[in-house]
């Protein structure tokens, strides 16, 4: 932990960034209510509040995407209108965003080079972005083309984007969500770094526990107001989990229930896939088990095959063979998805928009997209409105799904709601398996204790829940066994309460070989 | 400064206002056109959309000019909508026209209910042929469907011109390169309601055409098939998980418009021709793909959206021969149309927010001398 004393906001005089009275409305929602918001040179200031709390259109505002309806901004102690993103870095404010703005089809460093002012050659770029990626542990290849590149390794490539315009302001809309223990604490190091340097850090996250390890203080949102900036360290998580909700929160202990000698619900054995493209990780023999009423977690930094897992489990790439995949005896190994799921299974993949959910449909639709083959929803080819508009009125309701109007687009919802509904789409029906990559990436505090509870609920049911995820503290929180996935290949799993984040960090990173001090041999049986 | 701000729902009323300004501007700019070429701009656009329907009969016709427009867009927009381009209705239609022309004028002697029938059948069959080539091209071999589609068109076209001056050709025709005509029972009879009696040209081809596009409604919006095109052409990722084959879809959607184009080569000739020629079709293969946009990719839509074309290319034919204004002009009034579509779809996909420098931070000030 970093010790050394720093500087609190108010006691180097005039702040570095001030708003005062910031409102924004989007037509009859007020996004931001009078927030007002101080951040000195060198501070880590946390902004926390759930989605929809008015994070997003605020930070928005001090980057110049968007213009607040009234109020001021202070820069530097002069009043600013900050026009543009351009006009926010030449005042040298940075944001690294929670979704990437990166051309899928260039290299790191021509991505880059896009946001740097023309001159620099693309060698002396390509270095800088070593240089840089060494130094502070970011590992980059400036070489690489993004659309190769996994979720986490791309948001890398954003902080280090915004790292190399030496900003005097740097925003982070939840630049940890991707990375491993060791690997975030490389990152706070590097803030930390530059924070001593002068640089001021608006550092936006769900991680109570990282907010209070890095930052000084926090301003909390909830529902477009600011309801109080505390010293961070002066509260626990609870307590900020709570001012954020604005009411108090429960907490889940998922592993009290070892599931030893239960059925196995769901075999994998011996799982292999070529790579699809030169870049993708293949899958080396994954074989592993998921037996009822256990929530077994797969632990593993992104790009490791977590994607290809995820298409081999929900039947969008199918192998070759005989009981590679098997759901309570039955082998599926050729089946595609509709057929996984008259078998029992449920699956939510990583992301909403566009994979999980159709976006620019209306929710029962996106209820008819997982149950069409189960039978209630279609008659003769022809769709039963009804009965669809009804299964996403039941899944919104069962799992507090907020609908803006009745009906609504996919599209109209925030991103925790949109998970909730993609998740409870698919718990709704008690599968007989739940698989599900990162069920609460990008979602707020309190939608994810909703979803956690909501698998582990499922689990206590008799169901086999595989969580496929990049957060650690979700994977202890609710996992009773862990395995992890690295490079491609996974770990026999163990079961968590033997097991602590550092050996899950350290299989994670490849620093320890897969196979390594595993008591959980004969798992594979 | 100017914003465009995603929309996150398009609702009906503004599609319908962008579409209306869109044929608005259209106008305004024919009449601009109209001016610069020295005819008076409102007497043109009146001979060119009011003249062709100021008679009754004229309407009747109007529908007929429409109805192959109506048939092969009510097709293509499946196509549109699951993001396929298919491109090459009209050689489509032309291999339609083929196909039935071929079981009318050498199985002719089936007996005669059956003859139509077979035709429509051997319509469809032939366009949705022709469709499978760029639909495997595609699936197996992952080649564009816009360039293939479109290059057997002109394949097509070769290809009709080859047999109605060669094999098909009718050895009475002096030279002409036409094949005999069809049977009685090959061709498509004109609508006759017992108390009004013939309604000019109308022909049961049309009323076919208006519910075939009510079927494509039913189709695309309430069934599997509807949903499965729409997934695919929205978000062809959801698509896969939900366990749809994007092979298959695109087998299908190449069927649905290239049988549609099929079908209305088959009603074209079989209602109005009689008999094979080298030019079956004035491009309705390609105005088809203007008619489908018009109508915003809704099938009930391409019913209006292919009067109002059709009112066009009848307003051309009226406009030169009253004004002796150039038939191409037509051409040029479907380039702007498609045109302020396209650009109308912009203001139906974002919302403009215009925005003065500095207007925040006067408004901040109005606020804080309001409170003062």
């Amino acid at each position: 932990m970093n010790g050394s004393p720093r500087p609190t906001g108010p006691s180097t005089g005039a702040p570095l960034l001030a708003a005062h009275g910031i409102c924004k409305r989007f037509g009859d929602f007020t996004a931001n209510d009078e927030v007002g918001f101080e951040i000195a040179a060198g501070e880590i200031h946390a902004l926390l509040g759930e989605n929809g709390a008015g994070k997003s259109t605020f930070v928005k505002m001090v980057y110049g995407l968007l213009q607040p309806d009234s109020g001021q901004i202070v820069w530097r102690g002069e009043p600013v209108t900050i026009r543009s993103p351009q006009h926010a870095r030449d005042l040298g404010i940075g944001m690294v965003f929670q979704h990437f703005s990166l051309f899928q089809a260039l290299t790191v460093a021509e991505n880059i080079a896009l946001a740097l002012p023309p001159g620099e050659s693309l060698e002396d770029l390509s270095a800088r972005v070593r240089e840089m990626s060494t130094e502070y542990g970011i590992g980059v290849d400036p070489d690489a083309r993004i659309h190769n590149l996994s979720v986490g390794e791309q948001q890398r490539v954003e902080i280090v984007r915004c790292l190399l315009q030496d900003p005097s302001l740097l925003i982070m809309d939840e630049p940890t969500s991707v990375l491993t223990p060791q690997e975030t604490d490389q990152l706070f190091d590097v803030l930390r770094r530059f924070s001593k340097a002068g640089v001021a850090i608006l550092f936006i996250s769900h991680k109570l526990e990282e907010i209070r390890a890095l930052t000084q203080r926090a301003t909390v949102l909830r529902r477009g107001q600011n309801v109080g900036t505390v010293d961070s360290a002066s509260r626990s998580s609870k307590q900020l989990a709570e001012m954020m909700v604005g009411s108090s929160v429960g907490e889940i202990d998922g592993q009290d229930r070892p599931a030893d000698g239960a059925d196995a619900l769901l075999t994998v054995s011996g799982l292999t896939r070529a790579p699809a493209t030169p870049f993708a990780t293949p899958l080396r023999g994954l074989s592993f088990t998921a037996r009822a009423g256990e929530v077994l977690g797969i632990a593993g930094i992104a790009g490791n095959g977590q994607d290809e897992l995820m298409e081999a489990l929900t039947g969008e790439w199918t192998g070759r063979g005989q009981n590679v995949i098997t759901i309570a005896g039955a082998c599926i190994t050729r089946e595609g998805p509709s057929r996984r799921r008259q078998n029992g299974i449920g699956f939510v993949p990583e992301e909403r928009n566009g994979h999980a959910a159709v976006p620019g449909m209306s929710l029962s639709d996106n209820a008819l997209l997982t149950a069409h083959s189960l039978g209630s929803m279609v008659e003769r080819g022809v769709i039963k409105g009804a009965v669809t508009r009804q299964a996403a009125a039941e899944v919104a309701a069962a799992f507090d799904v907020r609908l803006p109007q009745e009906n609504p687009m996919a599209s109209a919802l925030s991103g925790g709601n949109l998970q909730k509904f993609v998740v409870g789409r698919e718990i709704l029906r008690r599968p007989r398996v739940f698989i599900v990559s990162q069920p609460t990436w990008g979602v707020d505090v309190g939608a994810a204790l909703f979803i956690r509870r909501a698998m582990l609920e499922l689990a206590e049911a008799g169901s086999a829940v595989v969580m496929i995820s990049q957060d650690l503290e979700e994977i202890f929180a609710i996992s009773h066994r862990v395995a992890v996935l690295h490079d491609g290949a996974m770990s026999a799993p163990m079961v968590t309460a033997d097991t602590t984040a550092e050996t899950v960090g350290l299989l994670m990173g490849g620093s320890v070989p897969l196979d390594s001090g595993m008591a959980g041999k004969g798992d594979a049986a | 400064m100017i914003n465009l701000v995603p929309r996150k729902e398009i609702p009906l009323r503004l599609t319908l206002m962008t579409t209306a300004v869109a044929v608005g501007l259209t106008l305004l700019a024919g009449a601009g056109i109209f001016g610069i070429l020295g005819y008076d701009p409102l007497a043109s656009l009146y001979q060119f959309f009011i003249a062709p329907v100021s008679r009754g009969y004229q309407v009747a016709d109007l529908f007929v000019k429409a109805c192959p427009l109506i048939i092969i867009a009510s097709g293509l927009v499946f196509s549109y909508r699951a993001n396929v381009w298919n491109i090459g209705a009209e050689g489509q239609m032309i291999l339609g026209a083929m196909f039935s022309g071929y079981v009318a004028l050498y199985w002719g002697g089936m007996p005669a209910p059956l003859l139509l029938p077979m035709m429509i059948l051997a319509g469809m069959l032939g366009g949705l042929a022709w469709a499978m080539i760029p639909a495997i091209l595609k699936t197996r071999f992952n080649t564009n469907e816009i360039l293939v589609s479109l290059m057997l068109t002109y394949v097509a076209v070769l290809f009709i011109d080859w047999t109605v001056r060669g094999p098909w050709r009718d050895p009475m025709s002096f030279g002409f390169p036409l094949t005999p005509m069809y049977p009685d029972a090959g061709l498509i009879p004109k609508v006759d309601l017992p108390v009004v009696g013939r309604l000019a040209q109308l022909h049961w081809g049309v009323i076919g055409a208006l519910v075939l596009s009510l079927v494509a409604w039913f189709v695309l919006r309430r069934t599997m098939v509807g949903f499965q095109v729409k997934v695919m052409g929205d978000a062809p990722r959801a698509g896969r998980f939900a366990g749809f084959s994007p092979a298959l879809v695109t087998i299908l959607v190449l069927a649905i418009s290239g049988g549609a184009a099929g079908l209305a080569g088959m009603v074209e000739v079989s209602a109005n021709i009689g008999q094979l020629q080298p030019n079956i079709s004035f491009g309705y293969g390609f105005t088809a793909i203007i008619v489908a946009f018009l109508a915003r990719l809704n099938p009930l839509g391409v019913i209006i959206a292919g009067l109002v074309v059709a009112l066009a290319e009848m307003g051309g034919d009226s406009a030169q021969i009253a004004m002796g204004i150039p038939k191409v002009v037509t051409g040029v009034f479907k380039g702007i149309l498609l045109f302020m579509l396209l650009a109308g779809e912009t203001f139906n996909r974002y919302h403009v927010e215009f925005r003065l420098p500095g207007a925040a931070a006067r408004s901040a000030a109005a606020k804080e001398t309001g409170g003062a």
